[in-house]
This record gives structure tokens, C-alpha cells and sequence, in this order.
């Protein structure tokens, strides 16, 4: 039976959906709140921000993550900044700006409802960060500074110079701590959620593994929150940590939750390129950097000469050239496939032929070195570190590597999944990107699910549907069920008994993605993938090794374990993408170009978002359809030039 | 390149721990140096030998997860580097490389070069944040802030938290990380208001966590991986002293 | 906070041992200043001792004052010690640094050998023990407490081997100072720079010079120039 969904959208006029739907929801009286435990796992934007909220509010709260403390989520590494519709510049911006700018950038494949809340909650977001001691850049007079950024042609980023991730992350860290102290909170780091326990239907628990003692704990709630970031890591490298992976909600999708769009990603134009095999992961470089720095090729093919070598007329600044209004801003995924084009086409530059230059030469002719070290000297020194070159006298190498994943679980406005009582949060939920999202949004988008959505929603979903007498206790055979699957699992990978490290699969697995699912994709490439997989699959279950044991600190393991869910949800990725008969935003199907080279979106019949659904192993997941409609932006061919 | 690495293996929390000598093959002056042990762990396993655990995430010198004593210096010889940024170019072929965890007693080992940080959560929740709850924050440009203090403010908050000055203090003191997240706070209007308070409470926590005391060797500064300043110090004792 | 919590946290321990620093500080120019009256002959360096002397009780209160404040140093750096120690119970075995000093490494080292000589030192010219000496203390026909303090410096300083423990002494003391004299500076929260030089920096080397060298000079000039050899051959032959 496929899913009947209703994404919940409230009634009324745009901008009022949120404020009226605000007062129709169900509150918990503030007595009661601490009778109601609440499971949050991920420590970052979303998951560190929903908790802190939900802690403030009086719930008890319990929150797990991988990493040894909350405050070292991924999201600390996101360096541009984050948007909000301030319009402290005074350049047109608005909350509808923002909204429209979203939807547009996201290439029609978001709901226009959310994105709407979004913008209209990001200024508070703003508000709160500064409260919590955010060190904001500033402006001499006092006040704060912002930039503009690609996707759009006001200024409206914020930004703590190359590091707003990290400070943003660290506010709500701060919070949380404080939370933690007050005894609202218990905090689990070291820990890894490895299922989701389904008691009626409903989301009550999850089981886990503490990842110091190798003991797998079952912990009970009355709703759970999943705010466990993306799953860019199905590709081996991208810029996500090491440890980023799928788990916790490809388990939730196995237990029932619907998988949106998973084969939306985003490929970040400007990374620092592979150098060679043993490359572990790659390296952002802030889009920011496009707003001084021209991007260029020779004009040339294989032109080898050094880049300062080369005069001015030989060189072809292409996105300046094809996309004139944009220029150099135009969104990420116009910006990854423009490199892909020129490099595909012989103009790459570098070692490997796979890069182009990014070049900061007038900026510093232009504004001085002195300007150019203020606003990148962080990314300048960083780049240097890796490749052992000064971008101050030789521009900058980049190439396109994966960075975020807009698909994700499916949720409702409420940010409600299809298991009741299962909410998720930011990037681990599909909701507000589209198929493609904007520079500085997934920061916006992180805090106003954990900050401003989910303690509303979270609240009314518990006073309509959660009885705070009736508590299903962790010795429920739900929890036993699922603990005996965990500990199963492990044992099973214990005892392969092969030859080959996890890395080695993993490397293997994101390769064919890279190839087959990547920047580019083709209907041929993907049955090529979907048939490739399971053979991988099949082999990592025969030939894997996994050193040491079940109990204790085993780094082997808890990787063994993600790549074997990377293992089958990278075929969910390929299914989708082969479905999806249509270019749009970051998933690109060559099939569906126009004569330009420009994504060829099929709104007439792929309007919609894609939520599959487990059927068990072995059995074809089914698609369900969530249809979008566009009242307020309208429907057009993207056009950056 | 080939490299003779001197260890610190330790199978468990509880367990004796000893430096072991492993031999480093096959590997590339490009690498990273957690690239370089990722190599030589994928040698380890491919031999059926448990690898060397060592803790990592961002690989971009954020996260603050990574950490290693590299011949007696915290993130290695670079300067201002995490060692997950650190490049094998930093060596030379043949070089015998010494890696320890960090020594302290409020970081006890969990397995190998794994440590257990826990100790600069509980700092933090002693009291390192503003008390304010979701939703009553005024406009954010209510009030102003003197680019300069906002400047201040951020070259504390640039602390990564990965326990380096710990580390590398030969007091095995906390007294960079605990002055960064005051200093932060304390250069801000909005945190200036429970600054003594907090003062108080994360100086106490230090204390009780079983972290030294500083005796001015300025070491912390030196590895810093984000060079924040040791003048953070310098000003916690001077309101520590005052209040 | 209360004053007791305060001084047994790290950094109150740090703030006891920069104050009773500096009061040491003070002790150790105010004692030099005193000795180097020496050159300026017997009658104005016995003539500042009698004034001291004359002092009476003020004297033992100042003696006792100055005793607090070395325990209460010495109290400190204990204190410093076992936590530093306490602190990182497994050692290296490959240790490094970058940029401590020296001194710095050695401030417990140089702060116990200087203090092993302060108590020689008192017991040398304060209790006097030597009997050649003890006739310089108390000579015949003087009023009590007026010391011949002048020949009692010349005279101690005859022997070789107390005046290479006496500059021995004095370099430890300028090492000591070269760390401490500094660093009370950021342990007050007066340094603005971190490690960054500072002109703080310059002012400890600078002290710590100066006591090196004035205190030696004294030892030097009678060991090697010949200070005071007539008058203390005048003294001894008087008697």
C-alpha cells in the first residue's frame, strides 16, 4: 500500500499559514512538559538547537552523537554564513525576497509552504544568535556586516568570517550546556543510534550503541527526533566528516519512514581537486570565495603553460561569459556543471586535467591584499596547507565535489515523517532545498527547524496523540526485537571473516557512485550502478574484515557498519535518479538537457516530490508522490544570465 | 616515503598501555598525516592486526576532534595546524615519528591514541554560555558592538576545543581553553552581564576536573592550532583576581 | 567569592606566589641597595646597619613580615607543584616543547636551591657561627648592635669558596627572577600580549641583571680588587 500523504499545509494565505497554524496547534501545559521524554539524535544545528529548545521548554530530553562531544557536529564546518531577510544593507531584500529566491534556486522541487516559514523565521534566528553571543562580523559602526553570496543579488548573509558554522554550532552548543546543567537534557555522545523501535505504529525508542563500551542500550520515549545531517558520504569522498553516514535514517526508512528524493545532491563547485588515491576526504572551499574571485580556463585545449603565463585574452571566464547578469554567482549546481563542461571539454587544468582556476588577482589589484586576507585569510592559509601553493600569487585550483544532500526523509510541515512520532530536522530531512540548495541556507535551515519549528510542532504532536500516563518501558518486545536485529548485525559483520578493510569498499562504492550517480547522470550509468551494487553488497558480506570485537571502543566496526547501509541505500539513490526523467537542479540526467547545456526540468510530469518506501530486502521499493504546486513563484525556466 | 612510527598502544580504558614500533610503507608526501595512518592501519587490518585507533571527523581542521602528540608536540611541527591538516611534506624519509596521545589526567585514555575530553563539557556547562532562552532575543541590532570587541570576541571563539593546550602544557593545565570561551563571551555586551558568575563557576569546574595550573610557559599558544592568544589568560586572572 | 575559595583555586595559588613575588622582589633590591653602600666605605655601610638595628621592635616585625610573605611563596609553589604534577600522572616519552624557557622549566629547581642559600645565608652573617666573624659581630668596646658589618662582609668574603656559593647563588636568583619577574605579570592579568613580546619581558631581564650583577660586585671587588683588605687588616690588628 503506498503512502497517503498530507504534508499538512495550513490554510489561509501564505504568509499567514505559519502564525495561524502557530495558534492551532495543541499545547502542553507547562506542568506536564517534564512528564514527556523526548529522543533527539544529532548534535548539530538541528539536532543541538531542537534540544536546547525543548529543554528551555521544561521536556526531558536525551540527545546521542557520534562524536565524543555535541559540540563537534559537522555543521561547525560550514564556513560562508547564513541568510536572513534583515535587509540591513537596504538593497530590496524582503521575507518574500528570500522565500523566492529559495524556491527558484531549488529549481521548483520544494514546498512552497515551508519555505515561506523558513524566510519568515530566519530573521529570528539572527536575533537569537546574537543573544547567545554569536560574534557576528561587524561594521565599524557597530552594526552587523553582511555579504552576498551565489543564487542571489542582495546581500543578505551574515557571517563570523570563514567560520559561521562553527560559531552558529557553538551558540547552540552553549545552549545546550546549559540545558545539560539544569538537568533538562542528558546528553549521550559516543553513542550511535543503529535502530528506530516502533511500538503501535509509533516512534517510542531507539536502540544504540555506546561506542566506548561496545554495549547496545535501548532507550524509550514518548517521540524521537532525527536531526542526523546528510548522506554524502555514499560517494566516499565528499566534504562531509569522516564519520557522517546514513544509518540512523536508513533504519527509520526500513522501519516505515519515506525516503524523499534521495537522489537530489549537491556538488559544490569550488573544493579543492583529488590529488591522487589515497585522498580521505576533500575540502571546501567557501563559496563566498566567488564573490572576488573569477573563475577561468585557457581558452586552449591542454594548455599546460602556468596560469600566470597565460595573458588575459587567451583566457575564458565561462560563467561570466554564459551567465552575464550572474556572472560568477550564479547557484552551485550551474556552477559545478559549468567546470564539469569545460573540463569534459578539454580545458581542465592541473595535474589530473580536472579543475579550474579561481582566481583572486584583481580583487587584489582591485581592494588590496590587506582587504582580501580580511575576508578569506583563513581559506587562503587553508588552501595552502593542503596543496602546498599561495593562491595570493597563483589562483586558487578547484573542482566540484559532493557537499550536501537535499533529499532526506520525508516530512509534512510539521516536520512529522510518515512514522508518527518520528520528526526530523535539518539536513536529515527533505523539506526546504528543492533540488538544490542556496549558499548560507542550510545553516537558516538547521536552527529554524531546531529552534523555531520543531518545539511547536513536537508540542502539539504530544497533546493530541501521546498519553504522558501510558509509558511503554524499554523491556516492551518491540525494544527486544529490534536490540536482537542490532546485535545480529553485528555479529554477522564480526564474523565475515574475509580479507579486504571497510575502507576498501567504501572507497569501491563511492567511486561507481561518483561515476555513475554524480554530477552527470545517465539512464544507461545508473542500471549500470543498479546492477553493480549488489555485486559490491554481496562481496563486502563475503570479503569484508572487521578487526577486533564487539565490546569496546572498534572504529572498524562502527564503519563496517554505515558502509553496509551505504551498501543498499545508494541503490535507493540510483532508483530514484533513474525515475526522475528530468534535469533539475542538482541532479542533472543528460537525457534532459537544452541545446545550451542547461537542466531541462519536466514540471508537466515531475512536479512532484518522490517518497519511496521499504518493502522489505530484496523487494522493490515503492514510490509514492507528493504533488507540488506553485501559487506564488511561478513556474519558469531558471535562467542566471 | 618510508617512516618508522614509535606508537602508543593501549587496548582498553583500564588496560597497560606501551609505545610500539610499526613501520610506515608506501607513503606520499601529499598525504595528511591521519591519511598517512590511514595507510598504515589499511597495512594493519589487510595483516589481521587490530589498526591503531586514533579520534578524527572533519579532516578540515574544525572540528576539533583530531589530536596526537607528534614527537613530543601537539598537532606536530606546523604551526597553527590541526594534524588532520598536517602534510607528510612536514617530514623527511626514513624519519622515526613519535605519537602519543595527550597526557592529562582529566583526559584519560579509552584505546590507543583515544581520548576521553568529556572533562571541557562539563567546563562548559559549569556555566559557558549566556542564559537566554529561544524566542526573547531583541532585534540583533539593538545594540552595537565595537568592531573591535566583536574582532576580539571571535579570535577567542575560534577555540576548536581539541584539548592541544592541555596537552602541551608542561602543568598540564586548562587555562587557554577556559580563558577562550571566557574571553569570547566577555568581549560581547551580551555575555558581559553574567560574566562573573561564569567566571567563577568554569574556573571552579577547571579545578575540580584535576587540570593544572598555569605557570606562564605560554606552550598552549604555541601549538594552538587556531593561535589563540595566551592575553586570554592574562585577562581571565586579572577579573578572576578582581571579582 | 569568598577569600578562602579564592586563593586555594589555580589561579588564586598563582596570584599568592606573583604578590608575595613581587614583595620579594622589593626585599631582594631594597637588601642590595643596602650592600652596595659597601663602596661608599665602612662608616656609611655600618651606619645604615646601626640604623637598621636601631629600628628594634619595627625590626623583627618587618623580619617576620618578610618571613610570611617567603612561606607563603614557598607555600605556592608546593601547592603548584603536586597539581602540576597531579595533573599528567603518565609522562612523555617523547617530550618536546616550543617556546617555554629554560628558567621557566626550572622555577621549582632554582627556587629551592636559592632558598637552601638564604637559610646558609642567614646563618652565616645573621647567626654567625664562625668565630672570626662572631668577634666582628659583637667587637670590643662597640656599642651592642653595632656590628663592624663592614669587615664581617670583607672578611667572609676572604674565603674563595664563599664567594663563588655567594655568585652561584645570585646567578640561580637571576634565573629564577628572569622567569618570575615576568611572568607575576600575566598571573596579575597585567600583560596585554600573550607571548608576543612585551616590554615586561625586558623589564625582568633587566631586573634580574641588575641584582646578578650588583650582588656579585660586592664578592668580586673584595676577592678580586681588594676592597676593604686595609681596613679590615686595621680592625684585626686594633684588636
Amino acid at each position: 500500500m503506498a503512502y497517503q500523504l498530507d504534508a499538512k499545509i495550513p490554510a489561509g494565505p501564505i504568509q499567514e499559514k505559519w502564525t495561524n497554524h502557530r495558534f492551532n496547534l495543541k499545547l502542553v501545559n507547562p506542568a506536564n512538559k517534564r512528564k514527556f521524554k523526548i529522543i533527539v539524535v544529532g548534535s548539530g544545528l538541528a539536532g543541538g538547537a531542537a534540544a536546547a529548545s525543548l529543554g528551555e521548554l521544561g521536556y526531558n530530553v536525551e540527545c546521542f552523537c557520534y562524536q565524543d562531544s555535541p559540540r563537534r557536529a559537522h555543521s561547525i564546518a560550514a564556513q560562508g554564513g547564513i541568510n536572513a531577510a534583515k535587509n540591513y544593507p537596504n538593497d530590496g531584500d524582503s521575507i518574500w525576497r528570500l522565500f523566492y529566491d529559495t524556491v527558484k534556486g531549488g529549481d521548483y522541487r520544494a514546498r512552497e509552504a515551508n519555505v515561506y516559514r523558513l524566510a519568515e523565521v530566519s530573521n529570528n534566528i539572527i536575533d537569537q544568535c546574537v543573544a547567545q553571543g554569536v560574534p557576528f562580523a561587524r561594521e565599524y559602526g557597530g552594526l552587523l556586516d553582511n555579504r552576498s553570496f551565489g543564487g542571489a543579488q542582495v546581500s543578505r548573509t551574515f557571517y563570523a568570517r570563514g567560520q559561521t558554522g562553527q560559531q552558529l554550532l557553538l551558540g547552540a552548543y552553549q545552549s545546550l550546556s546549559r540545558q545539560i546543567a539544569r538537568g533538562t537534557v542528558k546528553m549521550f555522545p559516543r553513542s550511535e543510534m543503529l535502530d528506530l523501535v516502533l511500538v503501535d505504529g509509533h516512534a517510542r525508542g531507539i536502540i544504540v550503541r555506546d561506542l566506548v563500551t561496545g554495549e547496545i542500550r535501548r532507550h524509550a520515549a514518548d517521540a524521537v527526533i532525527l536531526a542526523t545531517g546528510g548522506y554524502g558520504n555514499v560517494f566516499y569522498l565528499s566534504t562531509n566528516a569522516m564519520g557522517c553516514n546514513v544509518t540512523a535514517a536508513y533504519r527509520a526508512y526500513r522501519r516505515g519512514a519515506g525516503f524523499a528524493n534521495p537522489c537530489f545532491t549537491q556538488i559544490h563547485p569550488t573544493c579543492i581537486p583529488v590529488s591522487s588515491d589515497h585522498q580521505s576526504k576533500l575540502t571546501l572551499m567557501s563559496e563566498s570565495l566567488r564573490n572576488d574571485g573569477r573563475v577561468w580556463v585557457p581558452k586552449k585545449k591542454g594548455d599546460k603553460r602556468p596560469p600566470n603565463e597565460i595573458p588575459e585574452d587567451e583566457r575564458d571566464y565561462y560563467l561570466e561569459r554564459r551567465y552575464p547578469s550572474f556572472g560568477n554567482l550564479v547557484p552551485r549546481d550551474v556552477a559545478s556543471r559549468a567546470a564539469k563542461e569545460r573540463c569534459d571539454a578539454g580545458h581542465g587544468v592541473g595535474a589530473t586535467g580536472l579543475a579550474v582556476y579561481l582566481d583572486f588577482s584583481d580583487a587584489i589589484q582591485r581592494l588590496g591584499r590587506d582587504v582580501i586576507e580580511a575576508r578569506y585569510g583563513n581559506l587562503f592559509q587553508m588552501y595552502e596547507k593542503i596543496t602546498a601553493e599561495d593562491p595570493y600569487q597563483v589562483p586558487m585550483r578547484i573542482y566540484p565535489a559532493v557537499h550536501y544532500t537535499m533529499g532526506g526523509l520525508w516530512v509534512d510541515y510539521n516536520l512529522q515523517s510518515t512514522i508518527p512520532g518520528l520528526f526530523v530536522g535539518g539536513e536529515a530531512n527533505f523539506s526546504d532545498h528543492g533540488a538544490n540548495r542556496l549558499g548560507a541556507s542550510a545553516l537558516m535551515q538547521g536552527l529554524a527547524d531546531g529552534y523555531f519549528v520543531l518545539p511547536y510542532t513536537l508540542g502539539d504532536y504530544l497533546a493530541r496523540e501521546a498519553d504522558m500516563n501510558v509509558k511503554v518501558g524499554t523491556d516492551h518486545e518491540a525494544f527486544a526485537a529490534a536490540e536482537r536485529e542490532v546485535r545480529d548485525k553485528i555479529e554477522r559483520l564480526m564474523a565475515v571473516g574475509g580479507k579486504e578493510p571497510v575502507e576498501s569498499f567504501h572507497k569501491r562504492l563511492g567511486r561507481l557512485m561518483w561515476d555513475y550517480c554524480g554530477m552527470a547522470r545517465n539512464a544507461e550509468g545508473l542500471q549500470k550502478a543498479l546492477a553493480e551494487i549488489p555485486k559490491l553488497r554481496e562481496e563486502f558480506w563475503a570479503e569484508v574484515r572487521v578487526t577486533g570485537g564487539p565490546d569496546g571502543l572498534n572504529a572498524e566496526l562502527e564503519k563496517a557498519g554505515r558502509v553496509a547501509d551505504f551498501l543498499e541505500f545508494a541503490e535507493l539513490m540510483c532508483r530514484d535518479a533513474l525515475h526522475r526523467e528530468e534535469s533539475c537542479g542538482g541532479h542533472f540526467r543528460e537525457e534532459h538537457q537544452t541545446e545550451e547545456g542547461e537542466a531541462k526540468r519536466d514540471d508537466e510530469n515531475f512536479s512532484y516530490v518522490a517518497v519511496w518506501e521499504f518493502k522489505g530486502d530484496g523487494e522493490e521499493p515503492e514510490l509514492s508522490k507528493e504533488p507540488l504546486t506553485f501559487e506564488h513563484v511561478p513556474l519558469t525556466t531558471r535562467s542566471y544570465k | 616515503m618510508e617512516l618508522t612510527l614509535h606508537v602508543w598502544r593501549q587496548a582498553g580504558p583500564d588496560q597497560p598501555g606501551r609505545m610500539e614500533i610499526i613501520r610506515a610503507t608506501g607513503i606520499s608526501e601529499d598525504m595528511s598525516f591521519l591519511e598517512m595512518l590511514d595507510k598504515v592501519n589499511d597495512d594493519l587490518i589487510r595483516d589481521g592486526v587490530e589498526p591503531i585507533h586514533f579520534d578524527h571527523d572533519c579532516r578540515e581542521g574544525i572540528c576539533g576532534t583530531c589530536s596526537l602528540m607528534i614527537n613530543g608536540i601537539a598537532h606536530g611541527p606546523e604551526e597553527g595546524t590541526t594534524t588532520c591538516q598536517l602534510h607528510m611534506r612536514s617530514f623527511q624519509d626514513g624519519d622515526s615519528i613519535y605519537i602519543e596521545p595527550w597526557r592529562s589526567r582529566a583526559f584519560p585514555v579509552i584505546k590507543d591514541l583515544v581520548v576521553d575530553r568529556s572533562a571541557f563539557d562539563r567546563i562548559m556547562q559549569a556555566g559557558g554560555y549566556v542564559s537566554i532562552n529561544v524566542g526573547a532575543a531583541p532585534d540583533a541590532n539593538s545594540i552595537p558592538v565595537p568592531k573591535e570587541d566583536a574582532d576580539l570576541a571571535f579570535d577567542a571563539a575560534a577555540c576548536i576545543g581539541c584539548g592541544a593546550c592541555v596537552a602541551s602544557c608542561p602543568n598540564g593545565s586548562a587555562m587557554l581553553f577556559v580563558s577562550a570561551k571566557i574571553g569570547h563571551l566577555a568581549h560581547l555586551p551580551q555575555g558581559r552581564v553574567e560574566h562573573e558568575r561564569r567566571l567563577r563557576a568554569m574556573v571552579a569546574q577547571m579545578d575540580k576536573e584535576g587540570f593544572g595550573p598555569c605557570s606562564n610557559h605560554f606552550e598552549c599558544e604555541a601549538v594552538c592550532p587556531k593561535e589563540i592568544s595566551a592575553r586570554f589568560i592574562g585577562e581571565m586572572n586579572r577579573d578572576f583576581i578582581r571579582c | 567569592m569568598s577569600l578562602t575559595s579564592k586563593l586555594t583555586s589555580s589561579i588564586g595559588a598563582k596570584a599568592v606566589m606573583a604578590v608575595s613575588g613581587v614583595l620579594l622582589m622589593l626585599f631582594v633590591l631594597g637588601h642590595m641597595l643596602g650592600n652596595l653602600q659597601i663602596f661608599l666605605g665602612p662608616e656609611q655601610l655600618n651606619s645604615y646597619a646601626a640604623h637598621l638595628q636601631g629600628l628594634g621592635p619595627l625590626l623583627w616585625l618587618i623580619r617576620l613580615f618578610l618571613l610570611a610573605v617567603l612561606a607563603a611563596h614557598v607555600l605556592a609553589a608546593i601547592k603548584v607543584w603536586r597539581d602540576s604534577a597531579a595533573a599528567r600522572p603518565i609522562p612523555y616519552s617523547h617530550p618536546g616543547s616550543v617556546q617555554t624557557t629554560f628558567a621557566a622549566r626550572t622555577m621549582l629547581l632554582s627556587g629551592a636551591l636559592v632558598l637552601a642559600f638564604l637559610i646558609w645565608h642567614l646563618v652565616h652573617f645573621t647567626v654567625v657561627n664562625d668565630p672570626a666573624l662572631a668577634a666582628l659581630k659583637h667587637p670590643e668596646g662597640a656599642e651592642p648592635h653595632h656590628p663592624d658589618v663592614y669587615a664581617m662582609v670583607v672578611a667572609g668574603f676572604s674565603h674563595g669558596g664563599v664567594s663563588l656559593l655567594y655568585i652561584l647563588a645570585q646567578i640561580l636568583l637571576g634565573l629564577h627572577l628572569s622567569h618570575g619577574a615576568a611572568s607575576l605579570f600575566q598571573t596579575l592579568g597585567l600583560r596585554r600580549t600573550g607571548k608576543a613580546p612585551s616590554r615586561v619581558d625586558l623589564f625582568a631581564k633587566a631586573f634580574a641583571g641588575l641584582i646578578v650583577v650588583g650582588n656579585c660586585s660586592i664578592p668580586i671587588a673584595v676577592l678580586l680588587f681588594g676592597l676593604g683588605e686595609d681596613y679590615l687588616f686595621s680592625v684585626l690588628h686594633a684588636q
